[in-house]
């Protein structure tokens, strides 16, 4: 089955990123193909690669990052809950006069059309958030 | 069996691939957080998609159509006015769930656009019809 995946909270302070995690490792397991995860809401968040979890805790993002890397896997953050929360790629900082970046690897930035599509795409939209 | 054009997997399925049920459903208060509001930008972009939307009003979602909404003392902005312009972006199913409003004390006359108000059993029958559902 072809997934989308939405995570509309942020890491640590809600449940719904691991969850959406473990369900796209399971997914993925299982032989699922998914489509995207898209980052909405404070899910965003999630995107950072200056978040700094103690050492005994996981680290999110990072997880994120090495699910991507081991199965291509698209995020994409989206753009406009991104630049009020303060989430941006070397573009987007240039482009708003900031003097750094912080978006994670394996992360992208775009725009919501990207979570539309992958609602018309994919079998199966699964949303994560409160 | 004889295919007349060669097609993708998933249009074997449905007879117009390119449109689905949305449906956005909204549960919480206009302000408070910005849940109200972030759902609302996810509408209107949608409406470029020219899918088949509808959008539900449930549980404190039903005060994000409450009239007269002052913001001024809080220091936000009203977006209440933007529900209105739905009809321009061809957003036309508004669906307020009867249970909700009942409890809060409000009526179909207390909301600033004109809506389906519809028990919670036909609110199930509804959802049930959907192919996306996003829930803010």
């Amino acid at each position: 089955m072809k997934l989308g995946i939405l995570v509309n909270e942020g890491p640590y302070q809600h449940q719904a990123s691991d969850t959406a995690y473990q369900f796209t490792k399971a997914a993925l397991a299982k032989g699922h193909e998914i489509f995207r995860v898209f980052f909405y809401n404070d899910g965003v968040n999630n995107g950072t690669r200056l978040s700094v979890p103690p050492q005994d805790d996981r680290n999110i993002t990072q997880q994120w990052s090495q699910l991507a890397e081991e199965h291509k896997l698209d995020l994409v953050v989206c753009i406009a809950a991104a630049q009020r929360r303060g989430i941006l790629d070397e573009n987007e900082a240039k482009r708003h006069g900031k003097d750094s970046s912080n978006l994670a690897p394996g992360f992208r930035i775009s725009g919501l059309g990207q979570l539309i599509e992958a609602g018309i795409q994919a079998d199966r939209l699964v949303v994560f958030g409160d | 069996m004889s295919t007349p054009m060669p097609s993708e997997p998933w249009e074997e399925q449905e007879k117009d691939p390119a449109v689905k049920k949305f449906m956005y459903v909204n549960r919480r208060a206009p302000y408070g957080t910005i849940y109200a509001l972030e759902s609302l930008e996810v509408v209107l972009i949608a409406a470029a998609f020219e899918q088949d939307v509808s959008l539900v009003f449930l549980d404190d979602g039903v005060y994000q159509l409450k009239k007269g909404q002052d913001t001024k003392s809080i220091g936000m902005k009203n977006f209440s006015p933007t529900y209105r312009a739905l009809e321009g972006y061809d957003v036309e199913k508004l669906y307020v769930e009867k249970e909700s409003l009942w409890t809060r004390g409000l009526t179909e006359d207390d909301l600033v656009v004109p809506v389906q108000v519809v028990s919670r059993e036909e609110l199930r029958e509804l959802m049930d019809q959907q192919e996306v559902i996003l829930s803010f």
